[in-house]
């Protein structure tokens, strides 16, 4: 098999003295969709803020694209390919559609190329492209995520993290983005998708883990979770 | 109410120098919710700063030629003084409680204060800053001092440059994104750090600019001309809505024109006769804060916190 474009291992996450992540270890090959999926406070924002730079990890090794993330800045990690779109989409709320759009690309130097982005973020949603000049904080949850995953786009990431994509959203709305990760997985974006809704993920992802208070309870290829006893009890609501 | 247009001017003229010291506090407090109470030794310090380029020019200078270098040597030391506090005094306590940079901002300020008490050359008595020579100037009927005339065409230019450099350039657009979301913005890619250091140096260059203007229009620098002009300053930025630079501007105009207005009116409405004159300008100063506190906390222009994601 070849080399993982992201390798975590045995990392450990503590906010003060409390352990948020406790030892956790996975792989994502480039072209995969991979899925942290579990119940609140399992750990998963916190993984995926350490993946970033955003919270430093107790131990443990994350290797991306070959190099040891270890020490570098967070303002550093999204010029290595790694982009993140948070949990709550956190746009820039007086900014513009388009302005958000342009820090996402933040670190291109390339005019033409982001223009190009930009254009292209407004076809995957045109909603978007019609508002572009107005502040992303009159916009709806929906339409934030949409700002929020265009943006994290922008910087043309190895890896695409999405925490949370379909919180708060409405079915179709929720219906619309799952849509828009299956078309980016299928363009071949590899993407790390954090979810509390598992069935979407699952039914999305080439491997999904779930996470239980800070460890891998399970893991497995997304369609293996799907049809797994416990899985279905516990994340999918079925008994 | 014949001098009408002269409490009008004189008003204009304070406040713009208010608003400029102002721009210090909005920035920072903008992207590090960080009161900087040192802020008015900074602006200080750059009159002293002027004050030392003009001594060091040869005597035959006139102030006209004079007057860049001064403008220079104040925004340098201003500058420089801000940089080195943001570095040593208050980067080590992010993330500490809000507390403890609010003490170390009070204990810079009595630092900064007692440094040029003890150091400069004759810092303990006012020093003499220099004059515009030649006669005041009539402005629609208010009569403007030469000197006066600096502030009146600086505020202006620097308020369009910096609003210019917030909306236009790459840099400035970080700074926004980091006033807005510091995490986010360091997913972005922005340097934060860089950026706080950055809107330190604005404010601080700012204060440089109010400094020599405060020198030619006083004709004098002396080592507590900070406090009461800094306390004035956070006043008008707190009025104008803290955070925004357009507000920390209008707050300064507005704290300026009604000082300059309950100075010379006040006296004349029965039974007010003895909250008059120039004595009580700083009472009614922070009279207005504490109304605009009251009945508009977020300022002029300041908008309501909740729109933090």
């Amino acid at each position: 098999m070849t080399t993982p474009l992201l390798e975590v291992e045995d990392l450990h996450v503590a906010y003060g003295k409390i352990e948020a992540v406790k030892g956790i270890s996975f792989t994502v090959h480039a072209g995969q969709v991979v899925t942290l999926i579990g119940t609140n406070g399992a750990g998963k924002t916190t993984t995926l803020r350490a993946l970033s730079g955003l919270l430093t990890p107790r131990t443990g090794k994350i290797t991306f694209d070959g190099h040891p993330l270890d020490d570098v800045p967070a303002h550093k990690i999204v010029e290595r390919g790694l982009a993140h779109s948070p949990e709550g989409r956190r746009l820039f709320p007086r900014l513009t559609i388009a302005e958000n759009l342009q820090l996402g690309a933040f670190l291109r130097k390339d005019t033409h190329g982001i223009a190009a982005d930009i254009q292209r973020v407004y076809d995957l949603f045109p909603v978007l492209g019609e508002r572009h000049r107005q502040p992303s904080g009159t916009l709806s949850g929906g339409e934030q995520q949409m700002l929020a995953m265009g943006r994290a786009l922008m910087s043309r990431p190895k890896l695409l993290m999405l925490d949370e994509p379909s919180m708060g959203l409405s079915p179709i709305m929720m219906r619309k983005i799952t849509d828009t990760i299956r078309a980016l997985r299928d363009q071949g974006t590899t993407i790390l998708l954090v979810e509390q809704n598992a069935h979407a993920a699952l039914s999305l992802a080439d491997q999904g883990h779930v996470m239980e208070t800070g460890r891998i309870a399970l893991s497995g290829t997304g369609a293996h979770l799907l049809h797994d006893e416990s899985v279905r009890k516990t994340y999918l609501g079925e008994d | 109410m014949t001098e009408l247009p002269q409490q009008l001017a004189n008003g204009l003229i304070l406040g713009a120098m208010y608003g400029l010291i102002a721009i210090g506090y909005t920035m920072v407090y903008g992207i590090v919710q960080l009161i900087n109470f040192a802020h008015g030794e900074i602006f200080m310090v750059g009159g002293f700063g002027a004050l030392t380029v003009y001594l060091a020019l040869p005597t035959n200078t006139t102030l006209a030629l004079a007057l860049p270098a001064m403008l220079l040597g104040g925004i340098a030391i201003s500058v420089l003084i801000a940089i080195a506090a943001e570095r040593f005094a208050y980067r080590p306590l992010r993330g500490a409680p809000r507390l403890a940079p609010l003490i170390t901002a009070i204990g810079l300020s009595i630092a900064l204060q007692q440094a040029i008490w003890k150091w400069y050359p004759d810092g303990k008595q006012a020093r003499v800053f220099p004059q515009f020579k030649g006669h005041a100037l009539d402005v629609l009927g208010a009569t403007v001092q030469r000197g006066d005339l600096f502030v009146l065409i600086a505020a202006p230019l620097c308020m369009t440059a910096l609003g210019l450099y917030v909306t236009r350039t790459r840099s400035g657009r970080a700074m926004q994104a980091t006033a807005q979301d510091p995490d986010t913005a360091r997913l972005m890619g922005i340097n934060t750090d860089r950026i706080i250091v950055l809107a330190f140096a604005i404010g601080a260059a700012f204060a440089g600019v109010a400094a020599v203007a405060y020198g030619l229009r006083t004709g004098e620098v002396q080592f507590r001309m900070g406090f009461i002009m800094g306390l004035k300053a956070f006043t008008a930025a707190v009025l104008g809505g803290i955070g925004n630079i357009y507000g920390a501007m209008l707050g300064g105009i507005v704290l300026g024109i009604a000082e300059a207005l309950a100075t010379a009116y006040i006296e004349h409405i029965p039974g007010m006769q003895q909250f008059g004159g120039g004595a009580w300008k700083d009472v009614w100063a922070f009279v207005l804060l504490i109304l605009v506190l009251l009945l508009r906390p977020q300022g002029l222009l300041g908008e309501r916190v909740a729109d933090r994601a």
